[in-house]
């Protein structure tokens, strides 16, 4: 058991929703993006999505790719991401981390290497979001050997003739891309959304998690209520791209997770 | 042909769409199912007379195809050594090698019921292309084009305005070529019911490379019955020759010949400022490694942490930081060599083309012949070279005279 699904678990045993938040690695330095991932537990975060930087991070909006120009500008490596989490480790075991990015890096450093020092370093989770199933060998399969969860990318294109596809290697959870389109576009509606988890969950036992377009708390109520819980990225990394004091993003970040765990 | 199909280069991609470790599909999955879509249809329309027939009617009438096989005598003459053929795509309506490509993807995206078309585009021909088929068709055309490139290739983002295209200035990332394919690749997770992507080259997650690279042959395939009909029956080219950004026209030209063993195939890289630390080029096989982006696995310029460097060249067309992953395979199994040509090195075959046989190459082929003239003195004349003229140089003009320090004021 990772430690995803012993906090799944956890969870399932009070009745309540996981509130999953994204930050990006080393935006706008390592040493401010490690204090914001610091305070996310006591702001009520469950699962910690850190972004690996890329320089073309197809997927995503403006807001992410312009958090990703930052921290690369910055000097962020997948050296420095994975020595972020090594250090936010030592004074937390208990909260999941899942490295959140696209495949060169990692597949620069080596598969193997980093499944290794990813695995040292306390990684619980990997979503890589240009490794679709038809590319499971790349490094799916390696990482489910590791000990590390692969999270899949369920989306309103993936429909039932494919979904068995899909859910098949994936473990920790399921993460349902609620719209077609890229991170930080317009939010969705909970109740065109619920259908389409209750699809999904149909054909797994895994949690399903909700993401893309979340930015308020009631939206984070909404949306958790209709699954297992939601993520929050942009919204947070906005806060971070003005250029805003820890403390408040912390704030930020709590008053989503209060709306989360309500739903 | 061999009938060894074991042997054969000619039988890729796999079901993987991989060549060897190149290719793939590297996309996210709102992208998967569109792109297992479009193989299907793919897969159906190429063995569909009736879409060959579509395709043959408007490459004779539309384009102008055959284009011609030009035997450049003074050129021949000068360099003193092998025979010097021009493939001359740049005849094609539009100016370049792009139109074949685009006519096929358009075909099929209106077989497949698709009204909206989005494209990348760098120095604009690709997407003047794609905007020119469109209004053909009248169908909606939305191209991708970095900031920077808008800016300096002005006349074709009015050309495609004018075909009634909307140019849409990417400034995410660096706002160059690959970014705006980023944005194109944006576009599409978006607009997934009524878009379809018309990708300018032989890269792309699977179907892409080996579609474009089916729509590019025509060029090889053409090679073939003119210089038999020039040169005698059963001869081939010893020698053909291609610049590559990501390398559809040079695809499009060796396809035909990998399986003939006595062709041998050179494709010719930008080398920029010079193919060393500075990374001041776009030679992507002579100074990259393999690594992963924009759906297929290939080599790539980019830095030890595996971020994407920019290319850098004079030519906005080869100006991109990847290749064609079957070109990346063609390279590690050798059967095709690759080598690189200095912005400097193209500059002066420009001049030499227009002073020898008043073609005014664009600065792609110019690389091209810039190799030709580096290995044609050292052959015999009985030897043949085939280049792709793949594209005219009227876009090119302005940056050539500033090279020159020719005033363009009037």
């Amino acid at each position: 058991m990772t430690r995803i699904d012993q906090t799944f678990a956890r969870l399932r045993a009070e009745g309540r929703k996981a509130f999953v938040s994204y930050i990006m690695a080393g935006d706008p330095d390592t040493a401010t993006s490690l204090a914001v991932m610091k305070g996310l537990p006591g702001a009520g975060v469950d699962i910690i999505e850190l972004g690996m930087p890329f320089t073309d991070p197809m997927a995503d909006g403006p807001t992410i790719q312009l958090a990703g120009q930052r921290a690369l500008d910055a000097g962020q490596t997948l050296e420095k991401t994975l020595a972020m989490a090594a250090e936010f480790r030592k004074g937390d075991d208990r909260t999941p981390l899942v490295m959140m990015g696209y495949y060169n890096p990692i597949y620069s450093r080596g598969v193997d290497r980093f499944l290794t020092d990813a695995k040292a370093a306390g990684i619980d989770g990997l979503i890589v979001v240009d490794l679709p199933p038809e590319e499971d060998d790349e490094l799916c399969i390696p990482a489910q050997k590791a000990g590390l969860n692969f999270i899949r990318l369920a989306t309103p294109t993936t429909d039932d003739a494919r979904l068995p596809k899909v859910l098949q290697n994936t473990s920790g959870f399921v993460y349902y891309v609620s719209i077609t389109g890229i991170t930080g576009a317009a939010a969705p509606e909970a109740a065109d959304v619920a259908p389409e988890v209750a699809r999904i969950k149909a054909a797994t036992d895994l949690p399903v998690i909700v993401g893309f377009g979340i930015t308020t708390p009631e939206a984070a109520e909404a949306i958790a209520g209709i699954a297992d819980g939601c993520v929050v990225g942009s919204a947070i990394v906005k806060d971070i791209g003005e250029g805003r004091p820890v403390a408040e993003v912390l704030a930020r970040v709590a008053a989503l997770a209060e709306g989360a765990h309500r739903g | 042909m061999p009938d060894d199909r074991v042997n054969s280069f000619m039988t890729g991609p796999d079901e993987q769409g991989r060549f060897g470790i190149f290719g793939g599909r590297f996309v996210s999955e709102t992208l998967m199912p569109l792109i297992l879509e479009l193989e299907r249809q793919y897969e159906i329309a190429k063995t569909d007379d009736t879409f060959w027939a579509e395709m043959d009617d408007l490459w004779t009438h539309y384009v102008g195809r055959p284009s011609p096989l030009y035997h450049a005598s003074r050129l021949t003459e000068h360099l003193g050594g092998a025979k010097i053929y021009m493939k001359r795509d740049e005849l094609n309506h539009t100016g370049a090698h792009k139109i074949n490509n685009v006519l096929g993807q358009i075909i099929l995206a209106r077989r497949m019921g698709k009204t909206r078309i989005i494209a990348e585009t760098g120095a604009g021909q690709h997407g003047v292309a794609t905007a020119t088929v469109c209004a053909k068709f009248g169908l909606k055309c939305i191209v991708y084009m970095g900031a920077h490139d808008v800016e300096r290739q002005a006349p074709n983002v009015f050309r495609m305005r004018l075909l009634g295209a909307e140019v849409v200035p990417v400034t995410s990332g660096r706002g160059t070529l690959k970014d705006a394919m980023n944005d194109a690749l944006r576009d599409w997770v978006t607009n997934v019911r009524d878009t379809f992507y018309c990708i300018g080259t032989v890269a792309g997650p699977h179907p892409y490379p080996a579609m474009v690279r089916d729509f590019q042959s025509i060029i090889g395939k053409e090679v073939r019955w003119q210089l038999a009909e020039q040169e005698g029956e059963g001869r081939l080219p010893d020698t053909v020759v291609a610049a590559i950004g990501g390398g559809s026209n040079a695809m499009g030209l060796f396809f035909p010949f990998l399986d003939d063993p006595s062709v041998k195939i050179i494709g010719v890289e930008a080398g920029g400022k010079g193919v060393d630390d500075r990374m001041e080029h776009c030679a992507s096989l002579t100074g990259g490694r393999p690594g992963v982006l924009h759906g297929n696995r290939t080599y790539l310029l980019q830095d030890d942490d595996g971020q994407i460097l920019e290319g850098f060249s004079i030519s906005a067309g080869l100006d991109y930081p990847g290749i064609g992953p079957e070109h990346a395979w063609l390279h590690d199994t050798g059967r095709a060599e690759y080598v690189s040509i200095t912005d400097a090195e193209a500059l002066e075959a420009f001049q030499l083309s227009c002073a020898l046989e008043g073609i005014i190459p664009a600065l792609e082929p110019s690389h091209a012949l810039a190799h030709v003239m580096k290995i044609a003195p050292t052959l015999p004349k009985e030897h043949i070279i085939v280049m792709n003229m793949c594209g005219r140089g009227d876009k090119d003009i302005f940056t050539v005279a500033k090279h020159l320090g020719f005033d363009m004021k009037i």
